[in-house]
């Protein structure tokens, strides 16, 4: 077997346990690829002493027969997650050089369920961006390429779509608050999904929006996702909002029958210009699910609309006050002082410096949306939105809906640099079809179904009932099986 | 509810402007650090004095990514002190953020409770001498997080910070405006800290910081107070100004009474109250603009998303209703009523639960009065003038009760009571034993005091016949016999027996 990195986690796992191959020869082909993927700039920081010595402790458990779930398997791990001892900066310049003394619960998990870490990978700066292009580290590249144009993998997890897609590891960590596990995921053809807000424990991971952020897989199948996800998953007692609920056995969901089940169409997610190869993509994914047994319902989620302008309040309201601590005082960045300058120079000139553009803004947007006088306006009217947006999906679940199917992304990925002199609000469109399902706490995921005239991949997301990840990932897998989306970049990197 | 239902209302403190009579009108926040080993939403240690920074966790220091997690303790202990204060329990409450920047603050925000606080109304009754108490309302109690401390006198060019008290747990205790003058204001903390420290949910140390309050100072012209309390609409009374931080108690009636002297000055000059927070001075006995409403910071209130709203049971709140020690004014009363001690007698045994409970064990099976009067006279006078504590008394509560004991059964007399006391508390032991060992004991056998009385009568005849003149003087035989007998024979017996003797 060459190219071990190209496996997906399930056929590794079997060879692994069959002793077909050590979980040392595929970290090697993994840090090899990565070696050779610069261009990429997918992996911001890398841990080849960590793989090593995980992997080669990995074999050990092989060898003993008791391989727990994900043995041996080399992941890559958004530098949103803090990592004991290894650089973690969430793509920005203030947490350069932070390494923490602590271990995120989900990456504790996936260690000790014997996974192996090779590195930490590329992101919006904060998670906030749709593009990868806020990063502190330059740009994630897209392994998909047209006409010579470089295109952005997405965003916020842009360096774990680009490294999944470019079998750099098995499968990546991600975190979405808006969108940035499934489009990133959608942009690249793979797999991503976010599940129910609660199900994945946030403690030690850097917080964006704390009321909407779960952190879910990458990977290069349902199968993968489902087998990842219920590692990453658990009870955690140090996040007060993590679910005390047991986690099922994902993987034993996919039984490939949805024959029965109501799949909704929402009307409200036919936006006016939409493409129409994104249109005609909707199209064939309802017929698959069609066609595998399904009953497809046309129905209505009336909030809609209100959801991406509620978003962009809660989100950044946020972020201004989870962002507060990056002050310079006991970590990261601090800016240089001159004669006589106090306290209030040093918070303007440490978060001027430390934070970028597109965190600025949203700091500001969300002090503006929070002070005195306007709460009432913006913060309090997009609770109340977004308590509207959480009721039209109750009320679909209520009618015996059991999975939503969507566009993913309102396009297929854009050239890098295609939005820089943009108005914010066309980058922000990109969430159009992912921000409800945070506001609304529920999972979804986006699978490849198709390529478009491009020859880029482009994505569908369903949407499920909240704590129901297992049946989503079984109609996911569905549509995975029917669209038969195996095609994969030509390497040009 | 025990109450005190025939106690009047105090009057309110009057000051004399230039131009006329002026009423204060006064409301609290206290904050008061709960009682509790770890913090409210870390695991970190909460004692005082510790090297500094040495009690922090990841989350107090607020490092990426970590979270709060809750303290049940805390939470009992806020719902303690609600059911203390008789106030409403929330079984749902719920935490907001308060943001502000300041280094002694990591999270950039303190996580407080506005809109849903733990306890509701509650009220506490403030007595201010006999019959006369004041009912003042509590607004609220919400639990929220302290800051830390930041140095400025360490460093010419640098300010330190020791995170050690960042995190720990407050309570904010928040009155109504029903304080109406700077004596009223202390005995309102005063019996706050009081019930606290009976509660045990509060140790009330306030030079430790661990009782602070700020002050919310307002005059009006009498008569406008009670159409507030008619209407409780606010317009009736002055602009307040708020003095911050306030840690003694004799601070608190200084400022209050410079504040509302400003504030007079002000206003009969033809000014305006500005409203905004000051802080006093005590070196120079003044309050001082500390910042404006206009420069007030815009705290940007929002719910806290890292926790969940906090839903706690009533069958929760029942259990630790149950389980409640007996109150002050509770406490109070059963020693008015069961010991038959004055109001003044009961209030002292009671001002601190330890005092109390010292009291109880003395007066067990034995007179309560008299066991009060040991207590309060001898036991407390004397650890007074010897700066001790009743914590620090080397005379067991066992042994004054002994001491009493000896005294009603008529074993000693008063005068060696005193000398039986000096000895337990300077060199200790058994004072039963110490009374027979030493000829304490008190002489009660007729025929011993017969004899004495008849040789003191033989001995005398002038004054024998004076007596019978002017029977007053028979005292001055009991005296002689009482002499005589080294202070051991029992007064009451050779009164009789003088009295019969010297035929009158």
């Amino acid at each position: 077997m060459s190219a071990l990195n190209e496996l997906t986690i399930s056929a590794a796992r079997d060879a692994l346990r069959a002793g077909e191959l050590s979980a040392v020869e595929l970290t090697e082909d993994c840090l090899a690829a990565i070696e050779g993927a610069g261009a990429l700039n997918a992996f911001v920081h890398l841990t080849p002493d960590i793989a090593r010595a995980q992997a080669a402790a990995a074999d050990l458990r092989i060898k003993a027969g008791a391989a727990p779930s994900l043995c041996g398997i080399p992941l890559g791990i958004k530098d949103l997650f803090c990592t004991k001892g290894v650089p973690s900066q969430a793509a920005s310049n203030i947490l350069r050089g932070f390494r923490p003394e602590y271990e995120s619960t989900v990456t504790q998990n996936l260690w000790d369920a014997g996974a192996v870490m090779l590195g930490k990978l590329n992101m919006d700066e904060f998670a906030m961006g749709s593009s990868n292009e806020t990063a502190c580290y330059g740009n994630a590249v897209n392994p998909w390429k047209v006409d010579g144009r470089q295109l952005t993998p997405g965003g916020s997890s842009g360096g774990s779509a680009a490294a999944v897609a470019a079998d750099l590891c098995l499968a990546a960590t991600g975190t979405d608050t808006g969108g940035s596990i499934r489009q990133p995921a959608a942009f690249t053809g793979i797999v991503g999904i976010k599940p129910t807000y609660g199900r994945v424990s946030r403690w030690g991971v850097v917080a964006f929006a704390s009321s909407l952020d779960q952190a879910g897989p990458m990977t290069k199948s349902v199968r993968d996702a489902a087998i990842m996800l219920a590692t990453m998953a658990s009870h955690d007692p140090k996040d007060s909002t993590s679910a005390d609920l047991a986690v099922p056995d994902f993987e034993a969901a996919l039984t490939g029958d949805i024959r029965g089940k109501k799949i909704g169409i929402p009307r409200e997610y036919r936006m006016d210009g939409m493409p129409a190869e994104i249109e005609a993509l909707w199209a064939k994914g309802t017929a698959m699910l069609k066609d595998a047994g399904a009953e497809i319902v046309d129905i209505s989620l009336p909030h809609t609309k209100y959801a991406l302008p509620a978003y962009y309040v809660v989100a950044p309201a946020e972020a201004s006050s989870n962002l507060a601590r990056y002050d310079g005082v006991r970590y990261g960045h601090r800016a240089k002082l001159g004669a006589g300058d106090g306290i209030t120079e040093m918070y303007e000139r440490t978060r001027a410096e430390g934070f970028g553009k597109e965190v600025q803004r949203r700091v500001m947007i969300g002090t503006y949306v929070l002070s005195a006088g306007f709460y009432d306006a913006y913060y309090n009217r997009a609770r109340k939105v977004r308590a509207l947006i959480k009721r039209d999906f109750d009320l679909a679940f209520a009618a015996g809906i059991d999975a939503i199917l969507t566009p993913a992304t309102p396009s297929s990925a854009f050239g890098l640099g295609e939005m820089a002199n943009a108005d914010p609000v066309e980058m922000y469109l990109n969430d159009v079809f992912t921000v409800t399902v945070n506001l609304a706490g529920l999972p979804g995921i986006a699978v490849p179904v198709a390529l478009d005239a491009k020859g880029l991949p482009m994505g569908l997301q369903l949407i499920g009932r909240p704590w129901a990840e297992g049946d989503l990932l079984n109609h996911a897998y569905v549509l995975e099986r029917a669209a038969g989306f195996v095609s994969k970049p030509g390497k040009w990197w | 509810m025990l109450d005190h239902p025939r106690a009047r209302s105090p009057e309110p403190k009057v000051i004399a402007g230039a131009k006329s009579d002026w009423e204060l009108v006064i409301g609290l926040e206290v904050h008061a650090q709960v009682a509790s080993n770890a913090k409210l939403f870390s695991g970190a240690s909460t004692l005082f004095g510790s090297e500094p920074n040495s009690n922090v966790a990841f989350v107090d220091a607020a490092m990426p990514g970590m979270l709060p997690v809750i303290n049940e303790y805390c939470v009992a202990q806020a719902v303690r002190t609600g059911l203390g204060l008789k106030a409403q329990i929330n079984l749902v409450s719920a935490f907001d953020r308060k943001n502000y920047f300041y280094p002694d603050l990591p999270q950039g925000y303190q996580i407080s409770q506005l809109y849903q606080p733990i306890v509701g109304e509650g009220e506490i009754i403030v007595e201010m001498g006999p019959g006369v108490a004041r009912h003042v309302r509590i607004e609220r109690i919400h639990l929220e997080q302290d800051a830390g401390k930041s140095i400025h006198d360490m460093d010419p060019t640098m300010s330190f910070v020791d995170l050690n008290r960042t995190g720990v747990a407050l309570m904010e205790i928040v009155s109504r405006p029903d304080i109406r003058g700077p004596e009223e204001a202390a005995a309102y903390v005063a019996k706050l800290r009081q019930i606290l420290r009976y509660l045990g949910t509060c140790d009330g140390n306030m030079q430790n910081g661990n009782l602070r309050c700020d002050v919310n100072v307002s005059v009006c012209k009498p008569g406008a107070y009670e159409k507030y309390q008619e209407t409780q609409d606010f317009s009736h009374l002055g602009t307040r100004c708020e003095i911050k931080n306030m840690n003694s108690m004799r601070f608190i009636q200084q400022a209050i009474d410079y504040e509302a002297r400003r504030q007079i000055a002000i206003v009969e000059d033809g000014g305006k109250i500005i409203q905004e927070t000051r802080l006093y001075d005590p070196d120079k006995g003044e309050t001082r603009s500390m910042r404006s409403k206009e420069e007030a910071h815009d705290y940007r209130y929002f719910p806290c998303p890292d926790l969940l709203p906090l839903e706690i049971e009533q069958a929760w709140v029942d259990a630790i209703a149950g389980a409640m020690p007996e109150l002050p004014d509770e406490k109070k009363l059963r020693f008015i009523n069961d010991f038959g001690l004055s109001d003044y007698d009961a209030g002292v045994l009671t001002a601190e639960a330890e005092n109390a409970a010292y009291f109880e064990k003395v007066a067990e099976g034995t007179d309560g009065k008299l066991a009060a009067n040991w207590v309060i006279n001898e036991l407390f006078g004397r650890l007074k003038k010897e700066g001790h504590d009743i914590g620090e008394s080397p005379v067991s509560p066992e042994q004054l009760g002994a001491i009493v004991r000896l005294i009603k059964a008529g074993d000693i007399s008063g005068k060696i009571a005193k000398d039986l006391f000096e000895i337990v508390y300077t060199e200790g032991g058994d004072p039963a034993e110490i009374v027979t060992a030493r000829g304490m004991k008190q002489v009660t056998d007729t025929t011993a005091i017969e004899a004495m009385v008849d040789e003191i009568i033989a001995q005398n005849p002038a004054q024998v016949e004076k007596a019978k003149e002017n029977p007053k003087l028979a005292g001055w035989f009991t005296g002689q016999v009482l002499k005589a007998s080294g202070g051991k024979a029992n007064p009451a017996a050779v009164t009789e027996l003088v009295t019969r003797k010297l035929g009158l």
